[in-house]
């Protein structure tokens, strides 16, 4: 890190001189890596370090919010003196305030996030990770016609918090990811699906070869996809579609929408909203998981909350306003952007592994459809209404036949959870959030 | 007279015309083909209401140059925050490296150029007014909204101000400068009726000053809009499902146009043979009562720029011709390697980020029918006049979007208001389909982000009220 623990303590100093009540200072320091190839030539490198720097203070019960990328002394000083002249002009909000001095996080058990070889890999070695993905993908089958790109991406970053209470902490923490992106042709019709995957370390990610040819499977497997009748189905979401349900469930217990009003899940709490095959769990202290981190964007300790107990309700994630709004305490979930007030996230977010391998799944289905690939925006967390493009492959007599697209599935959260019939063994993080295969009982597929 | 962005550059970070050439000269010193330096000083302000509370004010201030060396199709790219000769020439070496080869390259000569519009309308700037007048507008939003309805239970209100100062050097000699105002001011209504919950957004904004929000997109107009909205989704029934003719309204329906067609025409795809619509200029793409264009030159629109982000003029491009597929959108390297002229559609996020083709504002051009008799015509069918986001695979072409105000159409009678739906087609023969075009062509009032390989750009869409025969909308019902 360039930058320090002191400098930030002494811009929090500085802004409580100015008159502030309260005062909290962010840094984020980061060197971003990026090599994008393309028929086995490097097409993009992008190299850059990243430096930001986040202000809030609060005065008399006021907030405002500022951030900058100059970390000269006299943009520094300008911040800290236009943090408090714009808090003058907000509400004064009586929950506002930094979280208790007891609630901070005092010490944290070591959560490997950082590696120094993945930090300081060569450049050759990533383009190779980036080229050996599409190699593997492009010789899997001569249906590979083409790329929209193959890239190897990485981020080596620290964050440093500080605030008036006296909490100062720093992590520093590295990711990669390795992702190919083929496109296959035939009949002069033309499919593309990718493959990734994301790790803290390098030596972790899923080796490129395999990357690229499940990437490639999963293209290939689109080829001839057609479009089919209006019914009501069985649908079953395999771990990348799973994974997005898995986000629109966080938005709806995410207390960001709860005190906005704005989740169909408001006022459900302790009741059974979801099938009991249903459990779903943040947890942020997972040593080297990608969501990990040793605090959130408030200071206080992260941990492991059960959000749906067997298809129960128990808990919403909170930061510290969210709860202070609602009653209850925070559960270490807030989210400090460099430039806006602390809100709610995610960390390590996943669906509970069931007991069904994702074969037994699909085998268990008679007419029903295999989603492998979702689009759009179409869901209403306000009343749950869900309606998205999406394409798979059509199941009959439990086997996989011929692929879909050009379809939608629709419903409504609210049902959709309670008719989760079955929950895949098949969980395996790739990213911040990982779901296994999750069979739900009926949905509309719209089509022709 | 306000100083330029060129000179606000050279004064403010003591850098000189010499310098900026020394440094492309650095660029290009491993054997790159073309470079260019992209500075950029942004101020975003924001105000945000929530329960009649100000809760969070704002400001941040980002400020850095991009590099970039261009090396036959290859891209190398390095920025830095610091804009000083010593970190630029950092990033300089950094993005040279795309080329492996040796050369001697002297320095470049660089010299300004003025630009070819004047596209801001700016009485007021936003940015140097006191916040104060900009909570006013939030707080009038939040009142007009509660008293529409008493079933308004939450209203969220925000202003959003950008001030943005660019300036391009480029290997060609080209210096340009362009100071970049950019506005928007949203608000969403939540209704609520014995707990059924539905919500209601309006939105508007664009590179203008504070007149816009005082004469057409008034807190008044976006706070009764927002609250309509919602009180109308509390009567909503069951959205079809199935295909049906489908009636989308003027304005922001137009985003039918940036999935279906837009993504797909960008130049990139095609080079690359990635996008479903490669190969097929001069061919059929749409029915003959469809003409497409892209046109980043209208004033005060939020698509609308001086200059994009590689310094060339914005232009008003025709992407398809009464139904025939006439050209893409390009930035400088597509249309350098295509043969084809640029038009200024090089556009990117920040300096942290490499210029591609992207949209600016792209709308279909007005037809003969009156908007009544279109709906009229249907006898069963989908009205939508508001939609959310929309998204697109360019391969395969198969495109969304989301109505978030639709209803349905029975016996040429608009009737009952339908729950959100999302529709889904395929790019090339979408707009094939188009059998009637309104007179009615309205372009959004401005809300529109566009995101692409992780960048996400302020667009612009529009079109007059259409009918397409038939379309997949995936309600339950």
């Amino acid at each position: 890190m360039k930058h320090t623990k002191e400098l930030a303590v002494s811009i929090v100093e500085a802004a409580m001189k100015k008159g502030a009540t309260a005062a909290e200072v962010i840094i984020y320091e980061s060197n971003e890596f990026s090599a994008g190839v393309r028929l086995g030539q490097v097409e993009t490198l992008k190299d850059s370090a990243n430096q930001d720097l986040g202000l809030r203070v609060i005065w008399e019960g006021r907030q405002a919010t500022v951030s900058t990328s100059d970390f000269t002394k006299d943009a520094i000083a300008q911040l800290v003196d236009d943090a408090v002249e714009l808090a003058r002009a907000t509400s004064v909000d009586d929950r506002l305030s930094l979280p208790e001095q007891s609630e901070f996080a005092r010490d944290w058990p070591e959560l490997d996030l950082y590696d120094r070889e993945s930090a300081n890999l060569s450049t050759d070695k990533k383009l190779a990770l980036a080229l050996e993905a599409e190699e593997a993908a492009r010789s899997f089958d001569q249906r590979i016609v083409n790329f929209d790109g193959s890239s190897f991406d990485s981020v080596s970053g620290g964050t440093i918090l500080a605030n008036s209470l006296g909490f100062v902490g720093f992590y520093q923490g590295t990711h990669c990811s390795v992702s190919t992106v083929p496109i296959a042709q035939e009949d002069g019709k033309m499919q593309r699906d990718y493959w990734f995957d994301t790790k803290r370390k390098v030596k972790d990610l899923e080796n490129a070869t395999s990357i690229g040819r499940k990437a490639a499977e999963r293209t290939i497997r689109r080829l001839g996809a057609k479009k089919i009748k209006t019914q009501q189905v069985p649908v079953v979401f395999d771990p990348v579609t799973a994974t997005s349900l898995l986000s629109n469930i966080f938005q709806a217990v995410s207390g960001d929408s709860i005190i906005r009003k704005s989740s169909f899940l408001l006022g459900k709490l302790e009741e059974v909203i979801a099938s009991q095959n249903l459990t779903v769990v943040d947890d942020g202290r997972i040593p080297g998981a990608v969501g990990s981190r040793p605090f959130d964007g408030e200071g206080l300790p992260t941990r492991r909350n059960v959000v749906i107990e067997k298809g129960r309700f128990k808990t919403y994630l909170l930061n510290s306003y969210t709860a202070r709004k609602l009653g209850m305490k925070s559960t270490g979930n807030a989210v400090r952007g460099i430039s806006s007030a602390p809100s709610v996230g995610s960390t390590n977010l996943y669906v509970e592994p069931g007991s069904f391998s994702p074969e037994e799944i699909i085998r268990s289905v008679k007419n029903g459809f295999y989603l492998t690939d979702l689009i759009g925006f179409g869901v209403n967390i306000v009343t749950g209404d869900y309606s998205r493009g999406a394409s798979g492959i059509w199941i009959e007599n439990g086997e996989l036949t011929y692929p879909v697209e050009e379809v939608t599935i629709a419903g409504n959260l609210k049902d959709m959870l309670k008719a989760i019939e079955m929950v895949g063994s098949d969980l395996e993080f790739r990213a911040r959030s990982a779901s296994p295969t999750i069979k739900i009982g009926s949905m509309t597929v719209s089509g022709e | 007279m306000k100083q330029g962005a060129v000179d606000f550059f050279l004064s403010r970070f003591n850098i000189t015309l010499e310098e900026i050439g020394r440094l492309l000269g650095v660029a290009l010193s491993k054997g790159g083909d073309f470079a260019d330096l992209y500075f950029e000083y942004r101020i975003n302000n924001s105000i945000n209401l929530e329960e009649q509370l100000v809760k969070s004010a704002t400001k941040s201030i980002s400020q850095g140059v991009g590099v970039r060396v261009n090396s036959g199709d290859k891209t190398g790219y390095a920025y830095t925050d610091e804009i000083s000769f010593d970190s630029i020439k950092h990033a300089a070496l950094t993005a040279a490296y795309i080329s492996q080869a040796q050369k001697e390259v002297g320095p470049v000569s660089v010299s300004r150029h003025s630009n070819k519009h004047n596209l801001y309308s700016v009485e007021e700037s936003v940015s140097d007014l006191p916040v104060a007048r900009k909570i006013e507008l939030v707080r009038e939003a939040d009142s007009l909204a509660r008293s529409f309805d008493k079933r308004i239970r939450e209203v969220q209100s925000s202003f959003h101000d950008e001030y943005k100062v660019v300036m391009i050097a480029n290997s060609e000699g080209l210096l340009v400068g362009d100071i970049q105002p950019l506005t928007r001011f949203n608000v969403a209504c939540i209704a609520d009726e014995d707990g059924n919950l539905q919500m209601g957004r309006a939105g508007g904004g664009g590179r203008s000053g504070i007149e816009l929000f005082l004469k057409e997109v008034t807190s008044q107009s976006l706070a009764e809009e927002a609250a309509r909205q919602a009180i109308i989704n509390l009567e909503a029934v069951d959205a079809p499902a199935g295909m049906m003719a489908v009636v989308l309204g003027s304005g922001w329906p137009g985003i039918l146009l940036h999935e279906a067609v837009g993504h797909g025409l960008e130049a990139d795809f095609n080079r690359k043979q990635t996008s479903a619509f490669a190969n097929l200029i001069g061919q059929r793409v749409a029915s003959e009562l469809c003409t497409v264009v892209d046109d980043g030159t209208i004033p005060g629109r939020r698509g609308s720029l001086n200059i994009d982000d590689e310094g060339n003029g914005t232009t008003q491009t025709v992407l398809i011709e009464k139904g025939i597929l006439r050209g893409y959108i390009n930035d400088r390297l597509n249309a350098q390697l295509l043969g084809v002229d640029k038009t200024g559609n090089g556009r990117r996020e920040s300096y942290q980020h490499m210029p591609m083709p992207r949209m600016t504002n792209t709308f279909m051009l007005a037809g003969p029918e009156s908007p009544e008799d279109i709906i009229k015509s249907v006898k069963r069918g989908l009205y939508a006049v508001q939609f959310g986001g929309g998204q697109v695979d360019i391969t395969s072409g198969k495109f969304v979007f989301t109505t978030s105000e639709a209803y349905l159409i029975e016996d040429g009678k608009i009737t009952a208001p339908v729950r959100n739906a999302t529709l889904i087609g395929n790019g090339p023969d979408a707009l094939t389909k188009v059998t009637a075009v309104g007179n009615d062509l309205a372009l959004d009032k401005g809300i529109g982000l566009c995101g692409k390989d992780g960048q996400s750009v302020p667009v612009g869409v529009g079109m007059p009220t259409i009918k397409i025969s038939e379309m997949t909308v995936g309600g339950t019902n």
